[in-house]
């Protein structure tokens, strides 16, 4: 081993998924057998499809870990999904916008989204908050424009878009 | 010639004052869209869709589909000046393309780039101009047997010919069959898998998939990537148009191979991208001079893109003749026909006229504006691309929270897209194919009731689908290339 950097390996993730898809299809096939899953007389019964489905996700599911394990001394942690620097990247992106969802289901999305920016712009971009807000403000503008007064199509607004009329 | 004038009656339709302004406004978002990290065909298409509910149909989809040349133009812009293929059918373009940009001569590996996009386009309309009409007249004798066939080889052609492991692809699929089939079951009424949760009623909706997986996914990607955007400048002289075009007439072997491929494999559910990367590989094993691929051979420009953009014109066929979509695009773009209240299949060439032809026409008008707008605005689209990353991404998630939210107004489906992104990063890493997931859950549906309503008719009994020569030559072929894999596997064993 020569590099010491910190990684995630892709054996770990390919069982990871391969989990997440034995999990689903135990739930398809737990619910089929509510809704029959049998050969009726006239043809399949509601649960019928999703039945194989989940028994097709179950196995391929075991198919792709067992593949996995096999090679899993031979790999040795050589194939990466991620560097740990990488997944911090993508982190710094990912949990703002998990964030940003959840603000935009109580704040509406105007207000969520120029926050949003605003505050990505000052955080990873170092601008200045009056440049970052702008910026945020004018895209929502666009936005309004676009769709509530041209297009005609509404989009969530919350208690500060309340106070205006809207 | 009855085509001749129905097309001619087309034009008629599209050639009105708004229909080319919203042609140009397609276009230019199309380009726009293409050259975006995070925004692609699919989901831009997607995004967009709710803005054309009050539209009338025809003037929507030639907005949509100028929408969707527009981003297979983009694409080659940012893959030629950045190596950052703006879509993944775009990969194969950085190959030669950056090469040739980095030896200064770039304008030279846009023109071609464009000019062949813009000739792989044209061969595919003429061919969707007169092929369409007569698969749609065949398609009318179909009843459920024949569509389920149909669908049968659509599934199975993307595990027989998918690049990626057939296991990963079936999985996908099986993913997208799962989700398809939650909610209300189409044909006795029965919940599925809702679980209680009254959001669940109507089932996932795919348009909200495709934000997530390409939109969601493809930000967290770039992010991980930790792009800085250098790239060179690119301006186009009308000079260097015309030396560039006196020279591609030289790689016409290559062009017509190239159209070929895409034709075939945007009617069968292959796509523009494994179209891209065959032509590529076709075009490198036939020249003359393979050493110089990779290294800033225009050729190696002229195949993927003529392919590519071949590939997403003829992928409309079958959406629209037989209602099966033959790529994620194409799927999104029949999502909007039946918003619309249009019913794609047959039926759509005899009672919608109009809105048929109007298309078609359409497609031959968006590709000589497409040509004509990007040839002349390729340093504005590079400028764009030097905007910072963090102005970009956070801007780019909020147009895909819009997007997502005004397909029902509905706050679920934000979250749910939110949930699709994740799937996205983690299937690309892990290369799961995406495109399987799309179509199964917008096709899983109408699989599964064409494949009931056969099996009313024939009183259970599988031999339906074997009982007339058309249906039972469609699901043989589609079993044949399910299997696939293992027989070129076992081939291989053998002649060892």
């Amino acid at each position: 081993m020569e590099s010491k950097e910190k990684t995630i390996q892709m054996r770990w993730m390919e069982l990871v998924v391969s989990a997440f898809f034995i999990l689903l299809g135990a739930i398809v096939i737990k619910d089929s057998f509510r809704t029959g899953f049998q050969w009726g007389s006239d043809g399949p019964q509601p649960g019928y499809f999703p039945f194989y489905i989940g028994l097709i996700l179950v196995t391929g599911a075991i198919w792709v870990a067992i593949q996995t394990l096999i090679t899993w001394k031979k790999d040795d942690g050589q194939e990466t999904f991620a560097k740990v620097e990488e997944f911090k990247l993508v982190l710094k992106m990912l949990v703002p916008t998990i964030i940003y969802v959840a603000v935009l289901i109580f704040l509406g999305l105007y207000i969520a989204s120029i926050l949003f920016i605003a505050f990505f712009m000052v955080w990873q971009g170092k601008y200045s908050y009056f440049k970052s807000f702008s910026v945020g403000f004018i895209v929502c503008a666009i936005l309004f424009g676009l769709f509530e007064l041209w297009f005609l199509v509404p989009l969530p607004k919350g208690p500060i878009e309340a106070l205006f009329g809207y | 010639m009855d085509e001749f004038n129905n097309l001619m009656g087309g034009f008629a339709v599209a050639l009105t004052l708004p229909n080319i302004g919203f042609m140009l406004v397609g276009i230019l978002l199309g380009v726009l869209i293409g050259v975006l990290p995070g925004l692609g065909g699919a989901n831009g298409v997607a995004i967009l869709l709710p803005l054309t509910f009050s539209m009338s149909p025809t003037s929507a989809i030639i907005m949509l589909s100028c929408i969707y040349w527009g981003a297979l133009f983009g694409g080659a812009i940012t893959s030629i000046l950045f190596n950052i293929p703006g879509e993944p059918w775009s990969v194969a373009t950085t190959f030669d393309g950056y090469p040739m940009a980095q030896k200064n001569r770039a304008a030279q590996a846009l023109t071609a780039a464009f000019t062949s996009s813009f000739v792989g386009a044209l061969v595919a309309v003429i061919m969707v101009t007169f092929l369409a009409p007569v698969v749609a007249k065949f398609a009318l004798k179909f009843g459920p047997p024949e569509f389920f066939a149909v669908q049968l080889l659509t599934f199975c052609s993307f595990i027989g010919m998918s690049k990626e492991p057939p296991v990963k692809t079936l999985l996908a699929m099986m993913l997208g069959f799962a989700l398809a089939a939650v909610g209300l079951d189409s044909v006795t009424g029965t919940l599925r898998m809702t679980f209680g949760f009254e959001g669940l009623l109507q089932g996932f909706d795919f348009l909200i998939a495709v934000i997530g997986l390409f939109g969601i996914g493809e930000i967290l990607l770039t992010m991980e990537e930790g792009l800085a955007f250098k790239g060179k400048g690119g301006k186009i002289t009308l000079r260097d148009v015309l030396e560039t075009w006196k020279e591609l007439p030289k790689y016409w072997a290559t062009s017509i191979r190239s159209c070929l491929i895409g034709c075939w494999m945007g009617i069968t559910p292959g796509g523009a991208t494994p179209a891209s990367f065959m032509s590529y590989g076709v075009a490198k094993r036939f020249s003359k001079d393979p050493e110089s691929f990779g290294k800033g051979n225009i050729e190696g420009v002229v195949a993927p893109e003529t392919a590519a953009h071949a590939a997403g014109t003829a992928a409309l066929l079958p959406m629209l003749t037989l209602g099966i979509p033959g790529s994620p695009t194409a799927a999104v773009l029949l999502g909007g026909l039946l918003i619309w209240g249009l019913q794609p299949g047959p039926l759509l060439f005899t009672e919608q006229k109009d809105f048929v032809w109007g298309l078609i026409a359409s497609m031959y008008l968006g590709n000589i504006v497409g040509l004509i707008v990007v040839l002349t605005t390729v340093p504005w689209w590079a400028a764009i691309l030097r905007i910072p990353f963090p102005i970009i991404a956070p801007v780019i998630v909020v147009i895909c929270a819009v997007g997502a939210y005004t397909v029902h107004s509905k706050m679920l489906d934000v979250v749910m897209m939110l949930v699709f992104g994740l799937i996205g990063y983690a299937f690309k890493k892990l290369k799961y194919p995406l495109a399987p997931l799309v179509l199964a859950l917008v096709l899983g549906d109408m699989a599964e009731s064409s494949f009931r309503q056969s099996m009313l008719i024939s009183s259970g009994s599988l031999g339906v689908f074997w009982n007339n020569p058309l249906s039972g030559s469609i699901a043989t072929l589609g079993l044949l290339l399910l299997v696939w894999p293992l027989i070129s596997k076992l081939w291989g064993v053998i002649r060892k």
